[in-house]
């Protein structure tokens, strides 16, 4: 991976530039994803993960390539925090041949066994258990790897969670839980949808949680790592409560939002709250990094991101004789 | 006929233990095979199916989980992709309801959402069948919901020989595979070899063969058409049974050269007569061997109608030999 020439060398910085770097490939992916859709050159649905971006970002860093993951809807930011590249992602998202899923899964269903991505799931909660039973094999096999459950505050109304909470924390598997607390479930406020303390939905099965400013990169980084560490450790599970915003519609086509959340929120989060701009000017008010080195991050990343769009773009659609193949192994 | 030659020398087992023998003999042969379900371990099951697995496996292979199905379930998917190969126990096949968006949204679609690259090798046993007594929520033969998902495959053994070579190609498979045991059929004993067999997915079983009349049925309704074919042949008729033993992949193949060969077709099962299994095969036979008919296809399923829990109101939901020879009866006057 080509970095700009940070101002000061050490392994944390190249860590939080690796994170930075990692966020602003997550902005400019959905960006060019948001263009592609509403120049209707994207099919389907696109669920945008702008103003996430530090929480997969976070986590992703504390793993390694051969940890699991599970996604969601909103996946395309924790599929490329694991590891995806540009190009297949974006040829996946135009139903292309050169997509992760050869275009059967589409926007919602990436999925890549190379970065340990079990795949991104349009069941909201769904994938709870594919998790959980990915951390039971790796305890049963004894391979030492941890699983990752991403979800949203939206799936805290899904019984699946805490059935599979439950039987994690009885058999000590190695999963941490990561709620991305955005505060909507779709177009409706979480304050309708959720009763009682979020936090203690975990301790109610003795798993343990943490809540963290999903806007700090660095501090998602530093709870999620404690909490991979314990999973590897053979302690069990965890709950890693990240409180964040999602800057855009629950879809793209979702535009008019006067009726759910105002605009005032909305700008206040985008202003004040934007993880990526945060982490560059805390790292340039500590004198890690100058502007142009960010700058540069910039350039390259857009550039890279351009190019794979036009990969994507140019890629063949699959045969249609590939319909019924991988219906069955 | 696949049974084995030497019938008359082979050990007779039950059909429940036969299914425990070729969970056994894939668990000693695969260590990846494990066990999840309620009351599994040393319980056994609540019909005992499992006895003894315990503690010869241990409890790291065979789980007692909590009354969750949709979690356990859940759970085996993930540990199916990642190296693992679980057998789940559902109790009663009444509550596979709970466990479908993770048989149907999730074990039967990611391996062609991934493109192919995720795998799921898993199987979900459960009952069904009726006549126990357990009224409307332990008695239900639901498998025809899982034959209308893509990407399931779907067994239903109808003698202990072939439960025992079904279940072994069943924990095989690359696919999530649910496997309906007739609850009524546990007890009933047939010959079962000891060796490693399997009975291949997709391949149907000509049970007895006849001349009128074809019988398509299904687990224990098997049973029935055979007692039905005994009775028809003191009456004259000569009525060839067909079990299909996976409704998919469905061996369309034999049952389609036996409908041509007798001309009639009765279709048979103990799953609700309406949109179900019946109508399936009934549509196969219409649409590829019409011409070869002389009467139309006569589908034999439950009353359409919860199960009662009254003896006689129960009894009456399902088919019957009875049933069967007057429908074939009035087909071949």
């Amino acid at each position: 991976m080509t970095q700009a020439a940070p101002t000061r060398h050490d392994a944390a910085l190249d860590r939080w530039l690796r994170m930075y770097r990692r966020m602003l490939m997550i902005r400019r992916f959905e960006e060019e994803a948001n263009d592609l859709y509403t120049r209707a050159l994207m099919p389907g649905l696109a669920h945008l993960y702008i103003g996430e971006e530090a929480v997969a970002v976070g986590v992703c860093e504390a793993l390694e390539t051969n940890d699991y993951i599970t996604s969601t809807h909103r996946g395309h930011g924790h599929c490329l925090a694991k590891g995806a590249e540009l190009d297949r992602m974006f040829a996946e998202l135009l139903g292309k041949r050169a997509g992760y899923c050869k275009g059967k899964g589409g926007s919602m269903h990436i999925a890549d066994p190379d970065t340990g991505n079990l795949g991104a799931n349009a069941i909201v909660g769904g994938s709870a258990g594919i998790a959980t039973g990915a951390a039971f094999s790796a305890r049963r096999l004894g391979t030492g790897q941890v699983a990752v459950c991403f979800f949203g505050d939206g799936a805290l109304g899904q019984g699946l969670v805490y059935e599979v909470m439950n039987m994690a924390a009885l058999w000590k598997l190695p999963v941490v839980y990561v709620c991305e607390n955005n505060l909507y479930n779709e177009y409706t406020h979480n304050s309708e949808t959720l009763a009682g303390d979020i936090m203690t939905r975990g301790p109610a099965f003795g798993v343990p949680g943490e809540r963290v400013d999903g806007q700090d990169a660095r501090a998602v980084y530093a709870a999620a790592r404690a909490q991979v560490a314990r999973a590897r450790a053979g302690e069990g599970p965890s709950f890693l409560l990240c409180d964040t915003y999602r800057f855009m519609g629950h879809h793209v086509g979702d535009v008019s939002r006067d009726y759910y959340r105002s605009k005032a929120e909305e700008n206040e989060w985008k202003t004040h709250r934007d993880p990526i701009r945060l982490l560059g000017e805390a790292l340039i008010a500590e004198q890690a990094a100058d502007p142009a080195d960010l700058d540069a991050i910039d350039a390259e990343v857009s550039a890279s991101v351009g190019q794979a769009v036009e990969f994507a773009k140019n890629a063949p659609y699959p045969s249609v004789d590939e319909v019924d193949d991988d219906v069955y192994a | 006929m696949s049974m084995p030659e030497t019938e008359t020398a082979v050990r007779q087992l039950t059909l429940g233990d036969a299914i425990r023998e070729a969970l056994a003999e894939e668990m000693r042969r695969d260590p990846r095979v494990l066990i999840l379900g309620e009351d599994i371990a040393e319980a056994g099951t609540v019909f005992k199916v499992l006895t003894g697995l315990v503690d010869e496996f241990g409890p790291d292979r065979v789980l007692d989980t909590p009354i969750s199905e949709p979690g356990f379930t859940g759970i085996a998917v993930g540990a199916a992709m990642t190296g693992l190969r679980p057998v789940v126990d559902i109790m009663f096949g009444d509550f596979i309801g709970l466990t479908m968006d993770q048989m149907v949204n999730q074990a039967a679609k990611i391996h062609y959402m991934s493109g192919g690259k995720w795998k799921v090798p898993m199987v979900m046993r459960t009952t069904m069948g009726a006549t126990r007594r357990s009224a409307a929520q332990h008695s239900q033969s639901l498998h025809a919901w899982f034959c209308h998902v893509p990407g399931l495959k779907v067994v239903l053994p109808s003698t202990p020989h072939d439960a025992k070579g079904l279940m072994k190609s069943a924990i095989r498979d690359e696919n999530p595979v649910a496997f309906f045991e007739d609850k009524m059929m546990y007890k009933l004993k047939g010959p079962v070899p000891e060796d490693d067999y399997t009975i291949p997915l997709g391949a149907a079983d000509v049970k007895r063969e006849g001349e009128d009349i074809t019988i398509v049925a299904t687990s224990s309704m098997v049973q029935v058409a055979l007692g039905a074919a005994a009775r028809l042949a003191d009456g004259g008729i000569s009525a060839e049974v067909v079990d299909p033993r996976t409704l998919w992949p469905l061996d369309e193949t034999t049952i389609l050269e036996s409908v041509r060969k007798t001309s009639r077709a009765i279709v048979m099962d103990e799953g609700y007569g309406r949109y179900g299994v019946m109508a399936e095969i009934a549509s196969v036979i219409a649409e590829q061997a019409f011409f070869d008919l002389e009467a139309p296809v006569k589908r034999i399923g439950a009353m359409h109608v919860p199960i009662p829990f009254s003896p006689p109101l129960e009894d009456a939901t399902v088919p019957t030999e009875q049933t069967v020879c007057e429908a074939a009866e009035a087909m071949c006057g």
